[in-house]
C-alpha cells in the first residue's frame, strides 16, 4: 500500500526557474524515509510543494490513490497530511493550548479535548503552562509543540523539515526518540534531515536530493559509508563549480 | 488657429503632468515607493514659487517679485525638503506606512493652502503669478506655442537627465534595492539611504511641475490640489508603464486626453444641471481603468526595458 | 475649555473607532492598508438609507420616530439590510480585484494601489448616483439633554456611544475566545502556517471582510445619523481611521477603539482651541507623532 507518490514533480517559486526539477519516488504506508542533501538542494521546497505551500509546475503528488497536486494546504491537512515546517512552525502570538486547539478543529468535536489531553501527556513540558504564549518557549519546546500539533490530528503521513536543527545534542536525542515512537505506531514518516547520523538511525531508506533531482534512493546502509555520501554531495559541488 | 492654440494649451498642461509623472517614476517606477500625496508636493511647489514671484500684495505676506527661474528652483528645494522629511520618518518602516503618511501630508497641506490666508490667499488662492512670455499674451497662438516649447524643454531636459541618472551606478543600485533588498545590502548598498534620495529627487520634480503649471496658468487655488490629482497622476504612470520614462510621458498625454475627451463627451450628453454630477463618472472611468491595468497589464503600455519589476507580481512568497 | 468637547469627542471617536476596527482587521489579516475602507462607511450609510426608503415605502409607520430617539423602527431594520449589502459590496470587490491580485502574488503595495483606485471609483460612483448634496436619515429635531458638569447629549448620541461599547466588547470576545477569532489571529501571524494547521484561510479572509464591512456600515450610519450623509464622508474619515488603527497598534481591536476615541477627543479639543478649520490636520499630527515615538502603536508588537 502506498502512502505517498511523487511522479516527476516540478516545483518552485518562479515557473521559469523550478527548484525541484522532476522528482519521483514512492513511500509505502508505515514506512519511514529520510531526505538528505546539501544546503539549497531544494529539500524544503519539495516538502512544501507536497504540503501545498509552494506551487507545482508539473508532475503529480498522490496521497494513497488520490491525486492531490496543488491542493491547498488546509485540505491536505484534512486529508491526513501532517507537516512541520523547518522554521516558523508554531504561532508565537497564540498560547500553547490555542496552538493545539486550532489544529484540533479538524477533528470531530467530541474528540478534541481527548486528543489535546493526549498530546499534553505525551509532551509534559507543554502541559506545565498551557496558557503561556508559545513565543515564550525554548527552541526544543517549540519543536515539541510543533510535533504535538501535527500529531494531534493523527495524520497518516507526517512530514518534518529538519526537526533537530539548532537543538542541543541531548534534545536531538529526545526528538528522535519521539519520532521513533511515532513511527512505531504506524504513521508514515517523511523526514528532511541534515543530521545524517541521527536520521539514519531512524530510517531504513534514504533519498538524496542534489540540485533539485534525486541522486540516490535506497537503503540507508550504503550511506553509513561517509565516502559515498560525500561523493554524492561533492558531485553536486563539482557540477556547480563547472557552471 | 483657435484650434491650434487650444491644442498647444492642451499639450502644455499634459506635459506639466508628464513632469509630475517623471517625478513619480523615480519614486515608484525605479524605487517602488508608493506616494499617495502627489497633489501635496505639486501644490507645495506651486505655492512656494507663486509666493516668491508674484508682485507684492497688500493682503498677504510674500510677493517678492523674484524671477520665475528662482521660483522654480525654490519649488524644487521645497519639494525635496518635504520628501526628505517624510522619507526620514517612514522609509524604515513597512511600505504602506509611507502611503498613509503621504496621504496625510496631502490632507494637511490642503488645509494649509485653505486656511493660512495671509500666506496663500485662502480658498481664493493666488492670482497674478507671472507667466513666461507674458509680453505676448495678446497673441494667444504665439503665447501658447512658446509656453509649450518651454514646457517641452523642461520635459526633455528632465528626461535626458533621468535616463542618464538611471544608467549610472546610482540608478543601478536603486533598482538592485527594489528587486532584492537583502542581496543589495549584502553588496554594500544602503537601501534606506537610497530610497530617501530617490524619494527626495521625485519630490523635487513634482514640486517643479507644480511651479511650471502655476506659472503657465497664472492662477492657483487649493482646489487644484485635491486627491483627484494624485489619482490622475497614478493612472498616467501605470497606464504608460512604470519604470519607463517614455511610458511616463506617454501615459500623461494619453490619460490627460482621455480625461479631456470624456469631459467633453459628458458635457455633450448630459444636460447642464446634471453636469457636475456626471463629471464624477470621469473619475469612475479612470479608477476602473487603473484597477483593470493593475489586474491585466501591470507593466503598462511601455514596459520597463530591463526587467519587468518583480514587485508587479508572479512571486508568491507568503501566500 | 468647554467640557462639552468630551461628549463631542466621544461621539466622533465612537464612529472613528468602529471604522478603525474594520480597517485594523483587514490590515492585519489581508496585510494591506485598504484605502477603500472609508468608502465602505459612506456606501454603508447610503445603502442603509436606500433600504430605509424602500421600507418606508412599504410601511409608512416604520419611519415614525420612537421616543426618545429621532428615528423609527425602520432604521434598525434598514441597518440589517445595509450591512448585508455592504458585506456583499466588499466581498464582490475582493473577488474581482483584491483576491486576483493576491492569487498572482502581487506585492502589498500593488494591492494598496488597487485599493486607492477602487476607492476613487467607489466614491465618485456614490456622487454620481446620489449627487454631492448631503442627505439625512431623519428630519426630526432632537433636544440635547443636560448630563451635568456642563455637558449635553441627545438620546441618539448616547445610544451611539452605548451601542459602540457593546459591539466592541462583543467583537473583542469573539476574537479572543472563539474558534473563529483564534483562526483569525493565526492567519494574521502566518497565513501559510495557518493552512498547514488546517485553517481555511480563504474563509477567514471572508469572515474578516464581513466583520469589517459590517462595522463600517454601522459606523457610517452612526456618522450619518449624527451629522449627515455625503459621498465624501468616508474619504474625510480615512486619515482618522488610519491614524486610529496605527495608534492602537495594527491588529488590535481595543487598540483601534482607544485610538479612535483619542483622535475623536483630540479633534474636539483642537476645534475649541485652534478652530474647526484645522480639525482634519489633527489625525495627521497624531499619526506623525506615533510614527516617530512608537511606530508599533499602543498595543502593537514591535517590528510589525
Ligand atoms: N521563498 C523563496 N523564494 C524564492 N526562492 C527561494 C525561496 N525559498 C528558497 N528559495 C530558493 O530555493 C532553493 C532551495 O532552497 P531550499 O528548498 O530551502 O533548500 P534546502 O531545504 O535543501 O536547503 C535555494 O536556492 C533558495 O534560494
Ligand atoms: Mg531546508
Amino acid at each position: 500500500m502506498t502512502a505517498l507518490t511523487l511522479s516527476d514533480l516540478q516545483a518552485g517559486y518562479d515557473p521559469d526557474l523550478p527548484i525541484v526539477k522532476g522528482v519521483s519516488f514512492t513511500v509505502s504506508k508505515g514506512e519511514a524515509v529520510c531526505i538528505l542533501g546539501p544546503n539549497g538542494a531544494g529539500k524544503s521546497t519539495m516538502i512544501k510543494a507536497i504540503a501545498g505551500l509552494v506551487p507545482c509546475f508539473g508532475g503529480q503528488v498522490q496521497l494513497g490513490e488520490t491525486e492531490v497536486t496543488g491542493m491547498p494546504s488546509h485540505l491536505l491537512a484534512r486529508n491526513g497530511v501532517g507537516f512541520v515546517p523547518q522554521t516558523e512552525n508554531i504561532f508565537t502570538r497564540l498560547s500553547i493550548i490555542e496552538n493545539l486547539q486550532i489544529a484540533a478543529q479538524l477533528l470531530p468535536k467530541p474528540e478534541r479535548p481527548r486528543r489535546i489531553e493526549a498530546m499534553l501527556d505525551m509532551f509534559p513540558d507543554l502541559a506545565a503552562r498551557p496558557r503561556e504564549l508559545a513565543g515564550a518557549l525554548s527552541g526544543g519546546q517549540r519543536q515539541m509543540l510543533a510535533a504535538a500539533r501535527a500529531l494531534l490530528t493523527e495524520p497518516e503521513v507526517l512530514m518534518l523539515d529538519e526537526p533537530s536543527a539548532g537543538l542541543s545534542p541531548k534534545l536531538v536525542g529526545q526528538v528522535f526518540e519521539t519520532l521513533r515512537r511515532i513511527s512505531d505506531t504506524g504513521v508514515t514518516l517523511v523526514l528532511v534531515e541534515q543530521n545524517v547520523r541521527a536520521a539514519l538511525a531512524l530510517t531504513h531508506r534514504a533519498l538524496v536530493l542534489v540540485d533539485g533531482k534525486l541522486a540516490h534512493d535506497g537503503p540507508t546502509d550504503v550511506l553509513h559509508d561517509g565516502r559515498f555520501l560525500g561523493e554524492l554531495f561533492l558531485g553536486h559541488r563539482a557540477a556547480e563549480a563547472g557552471r | 488657429m483657435e484650434l491650434l492654440a487650444y491644442a498647444a494649451f492642451f499639450l502644455t498642461i499634459a506635459l506639466t503632468y508628464a513632469v509630475i509623472c517623471l517625478g513619480l517614476n523615480v519614486q515608484w517606477g525605479q524605487t517602488g515607493l508608493f506616494n499617495v500625496g502627489i497633489a501635496g508636493f505639486v501644490g507645495l511647489g506651486a505655492y512656494v514659487s507663486a509666493a516668491l514671484t508674484t508682485p507684492d500684495a497688500a493682503e498677504r505676506i510674500g510677493g517678492f517679485d523674484l524671477h520665475i527661474a528662482l521660483g522654480w528652483l525654490a519649488a524644487m528645494a521645497a519639494g525635496a525638503a518635504l520628501a526628505l522629511a517624510v522619507g526620514l520618518l517612514t522609509l524604515r518602516m513597512r511600505s504602506d506606512y509611507l502611503a498613509i503618511t503621504t496621504f496625510g501630508i496631502a490632507v494637511a497641506l490642503q488645509l494649509v493652502f485653505q486656511n493660512t490666508e495671509s500666506l496663500t490667499g485662502g480658498a481664493f488662492g493666488m492670482a497674478f503669478i507671472p507667466r513666461p512670455f507674458s509680453g505676448l499674451q495678446s497673441e494667444p497662438f504665439a503665447f501658447n506655442v512658446l509656453n509649450l516649447a518651454l514646457t517641452a524643454l523642461v520635459v526633455l531636459v528632465l528626461y535626458v537627465l533621468l535616463e542618464h541618472l538611471l544608467r549610472s551606478p546610482w540608478g543601478r543600485a536603486l533598482r538592485a534595492v527594489r528587486e532584492d533588498e537583502v542581496a543589495a545590502q549584502a553588496l554594500g548598498k544602503n537601501p534606506v539611504l537610497l530610497r530617501i534620495q530617490a524619494f527626495a529627487l521625485g519630490g523635487a520634480i513634482m514640486a517643479l511641475a507644480g511651479a511650471v503649471q502655476a506659472h503657465f496658468i497664472g492662477f492657483i487655488a487649493p482646489a487644484n490640489y485635491l486627491p483627484m490629482m494624485t489619482f490622475q497622476v497614478w493612472a498616467m504612470l501605470i497606464v504608460g508603464g512604470s519604470g519607463n520614462n517614455r511610458g511616463a510621458i506617454l501615459g500623461a498625454v494619453l490619460v490627460w486626453a482621455i480625461w479631456a475627451l470624456s469631459g467633453a463627451l459628458i458635457s455633450e450628453i448630459f444636460p447642464a444641471d446634471q453636469q457636475a454630477r456626471a463629471a464624477s463618472l470621469q473619475i469612475v472611468i479612470i479608477g476602473v481603468m487603473l484597477c483593470a491595468i493593475l489586474l491585466w497589464r501591470p507593466q503598462g503600455i511601455l514596459p520597463e526595458v530591463r526587467s519587468v519589476s518583480r514587485h508587479l507580481g508572479h512571486r508568491n512568497k507568503d501566500t | 475649555m468647554n467640557p462639552q468637547a468630551i461628549i463631542d469627542g466621544l461621539i466622533a471617536g465612537s464612529t472613528i473607532g468602529l471604522g478603525a476596527i474594520g480597517l485594523t482587521l483587514t490590515y492585519s489579516i489581508l496585510r494591506f492598508a485598504n484605502f477603500t475602507h472609508g468608502d465602505f462607511l459612506a456606501w454603508g450609510a447610503y445603502l442603509t438609507l436606500t433600504v430605509a426608503g424602500v421600507l418606508g415605502g412599504l410601511a409608512a409607520g416604520l419611519g415614525a420616530p420612537v421616543y426618545p430617539f429621532s428615528f423609527g423602527w425602520g432604521l434598525p431594520l434598514a441597518v440589517l439590510g445595509g450591512v448585508a449589502l455592504t458585506v456583499a459590496l466588499t466581498l464582490g470587490l475582493d473577488r474581482i480585484l483584491f483576491r486576483k491580485l493576491r492569487a498572482r502574488g502581487a506585492d502589498t503595495i500593488i494591492i494598496v494601489m488597487a485599493s486607492f483606485g477602487a476607492s476613487m471609483a467607489l466614491r465618485s460612483l456614490l456622487e454620481f448616483i446620489f449627487t454631492a448634496k448631503p442627505v439625512y436619515f431623519t428630519n426630526a429635531l432632537q433636544i440635547a439633554k443636560p448630563l451635568g458638569l456642563g455637558m449635553r447629549a441627545t438620546p441618539d448620541q448616547l445610544m451611539v456611544i452605548g451601542l459602540t461599547a457593546l459591539m466592541v466588547l462583543g467583537l473583542h470576545l469573539l476574537v479572543t475566545h472563539s474558534a473563529t477569532g483564534r483562526a483569525m489571529r493565526a492567519v494574521s501571524e502566518n497565513p501559510g502556517l495557518a493552512g498547514v494547521y488546517g485553517v481555511d484561510v480563504a474563509k477567514v479572509v471572508r469572515v474578516t471582510w464581513i466583520i469589517g464591512a459590517g462595522m463600517a456600515c454601522i459606523a457610517g450610519v452612526m456618522a450619518g445619523l449624527l451629522v449627515q450623509i455625503r459621498p465624501y464622508m468616508g474619504f474625510d474619515l480615512l486619515l482618522p481611521l488610519f491614524a486610529a488603527a496605527i495608534l492602537g497598534g495594527i491588529g488590535s481591536i481595543p487598540g483601534a477603539m482607544l485610538g479612535g476615541l483619542i483622535i475623536g477627543l483630540s479633534e474636539a479639543f483642537a476645534v475649541q482651541i485652534i478652530g474647526a478649520e484645522w480639525r482634519a490636520a489633527i489625525s495627521f499630527v497624531i499619526l506623525v507623532i506615533v510614527l516617530m515615538l512608537r511606530p508599533q502603536g499602543l498595543f502593537g508588537r514591535k517590528e510589525a
